[in-house]
């Protein structure tokens, strides 16, 4: 059984949901959140190369893979940092815990 | 492999000024120390009106620059100056606040300028690529913003819930974006308006890729059912945030909704006609419903522009031209009355505390007689009353939405701004009937009472005088569906 376009489809959408249930489902600290948040962008990162390699053929996907590379890296230190300054202000990151204001 | 030709950089020449003076007034901020948040923030605003007038000289005829990325036609501009002036207003708005609350940094305009370029590229948008990168520019410095006051619970809170719903938001918009890209064969919008402009039957991939897409922008101009962190972030961020992010990032991603569903998938029109007007009547009914029981004005007003977009979104659905220059002239006027209620709740402190109560509000027509009638004429506005700006724009998008033959959205949207009606006439009831409070802490910053000044006077003149907000958004929305 040679692995084909399908294949990476089904595990790119796989990881997209478990990150998407992570964020949901997570009921223990933030900085699994912040992994849920990378796994669905590292779905969708080997969407673009199977879609760019085995469908479109051509390098677009594989840009755009790039990009969302780079952007992912500076919205994880951007939320690691709040993360912190919010750690300083409470002395807790559960999630159960961010509730000062409702919804 | 030949090079290829160096790309057309002029129709990004705004966005390139802007980022440009974003870099030298950060060096200006670090070199002059902690004391220059206020000189920081003044030239930023002139950075802001120097751009605007860029945008003026780059032109309204469309022009396609970075390999076909990025495009700026009519539509652009007007966006573009929508969009600068909402930055520019909520940077004066912010300078007495942050100086009473010791957040008075010079990073404050900096990342506002950053995140306006975001918006821009954003606005001109003609690849996934750009549009993803101009969405996440802007989203990255409105998640610092937003947790700006970086000592309080509240506004750390508040940046950290924006932060993980948004990041949420970006991992759908791409994921959509990517089914796109390989259903489609390519990102560029020019090319799918090729394939999809005219109607066709496109692969249910495809049509699935679009619908995450909307998900995300949904998400970033906070339509039901992806509203839950607006409420939140609304209220806990420092509230001229608050007033930058009910302006200038909501007109920016319904600019770039509007774009994304009527470019490159206008022949689809049958197919995603549907997401919208669940998005819109699901967003009027429960920004109107759920306003009702609020006590916190900051709350409040968030409900507020969760309706008001989903009356935009009604010219979205029409899907015409005359309801694309509905939503430009509504999100023009939405500007204009939302900028000048903000200005009043900046003003309301006293004894050096902010006040975010609606019962604060009591009787401040008999002791501020001035700042209640200007909360009276944006409170009749945003309820869509006449003579005020705001019955116009409401006027606009119901015409189009009947024309388009979607009768029954249009009830549906003056119903819901019936009951909407309800809580801000409620506000001028407390304000004129209820026993009077101690007065505000006077005097007013000059600034405040500045943007009240005109945004009350233009909210009431635009009766006499709409030719260029209508003449203009008529041109832009025309420069949409010239092809």
């Amino acid at each position: 059984m040679s692995v084909g376009l399908a294949h990476y489809l089904t595990v790119a959408a796989v990881l997209f949901t478990t990150g998407v249930f992570g964020i949901f489902l997570n009921r223990k600290n933030v900085i699994i959140i912040m992994m849920s948040i990378e796994l669905m962008l590292l779905a969708v990162n080997i969407n673009f190369v199977a879609f760019s390699v085995l469908l479109v053929n051509d390098l677009v996907g594989q840009v755009f893979a790039m990009f969302v590379l780079t952007v992912a890296a500076a919205e994880a230190a951007i939320g690691l940092a709040i993360l912190v300054v919010y750690f300083r202000n409470r002395g807790t990151i559960q999630v159960e815990d961010i509730h000062m204001m409702r919804g | 492999m030949p090079l290829l030709p160096a790309p057309d950089l002029s129709p990004a020449l705004p966005e390139i000024a802007l980022v440009c003076a974003a870099m030298a007034l950060l060096l200006v901020g670090v070199f002059r120390g902690d004391g220059s948040a206020r000189l920081v923030s003044w030239l930023s605003v002139a950075v802001l009106v120097a751009v605007l007038v860029l945008c003026g000289l780059v032109g309204i005829e469309r022009r396609v620059g970075f390999y076909g990325m990025f495009v700026t036609d009519a539509y652009a501009v007007f966006m573009k100056a929508l969009v600068l002036i909402g930055s520019a207003v909520s940077i004066i708005l912010a300078l007495r606040f942050n100086e009473e609350h010791r957040i008075a940094r010079f990073e404050f305009p900096v990342l506002i300028l950053l995140a306006t370029t975001g918006m821009m590229v954003m606005v001109s948008a003609n690849d996934l690529i750009t549009l993803y990168l101009g969405l996440e520019l802007q989203s990255l410095a409105l998640y610092v913003v937003a947790s700006f006051d970086r000592d309080s619970v509240r506004s750390t809170e508040a940046g950290l819930k924006y932060f993980v719903l948004g990041a949420l938001a970006s991992g759908m918009l791409l994921y959509g974006a990517s089914l796109i890209y390989g259903f489609a064969g390519t990102t560029e919008f020019t090319e799918l308006a090729k394939l999809f402009g005219q109607p066709t039957r496109p692969s249910t991939g495809l049509i699935i890729g679009i619908v995450f897409v909307a998900v995300g922008l949904a998400f970033k101009c906070s339509a039901v059912p992806f509203h839950m962190w607006t409420p939140d972030v609304y209220e806990g961020a420092p509230t001229p945030v608050t007033a930058f992010f009910s302006v200038a990032p909501k007109i920016a991603a319904v600019a770039l909704f509007v774009r994304f569903l009527i470019e490159p998938f206008g022949g689809l029109v049958v197919e995603w006609r549907q997401v919208i007007v669940f998005l819109s009547v699901a967003s009027m009914v429960l920004g109107s419903v759920a306003a009702i029981a609020q006590t916190n004005i900051k709350r409040l007003m968030a409900y507020s522009s969760i309706g008001h977009v989903g009356y935009a979104l009604i010219g979205l659905a029409a899907a015409s031209p005359s309801g694309v220059r509905g939503v430009l002239i509504y999100m023009a006027i939405y500007l204009l009355m939302n900028l000048g209620t903000w200005a009043v709740i900046l003003c309301m402190r006293r004894q050096g505390q902010m006040l975010e109560g609606i019962a604060d509000l009591s009787g401040l027509g008999r002791t501020q007689p001035g700042l209640a009638l200007a909360l009276g004429i944006f409170m009749f506005a945003l309820a869509g009353i006449p003579p005020t700006a705001g019955f116009f724009g409401k006027l606009y998008i119901f015409l189009a939405a009947i024309d388009a033959g979607l009768v029954g959205l249009a009830v549906i949207g003056v119903v819901a701004s019936v009951i909407g009606a309800f809580y801000y006439l409620r506000i001028v009831k407390v304000m004129y009937f209820d026993e009077p409070l101690a007065s505000f802490d006077r005097p007013l910053a000059p600034e405040l009472k500045g943007v009240l000044l005109v945004s009350a006077l233009l909210t009431m003149l635009f009766i006499l005088w709409p030719d260029p907000i209508v003449g203009g958004a008529e041109l832009a929305a025309a420069s949409l569906f010239a092809r």
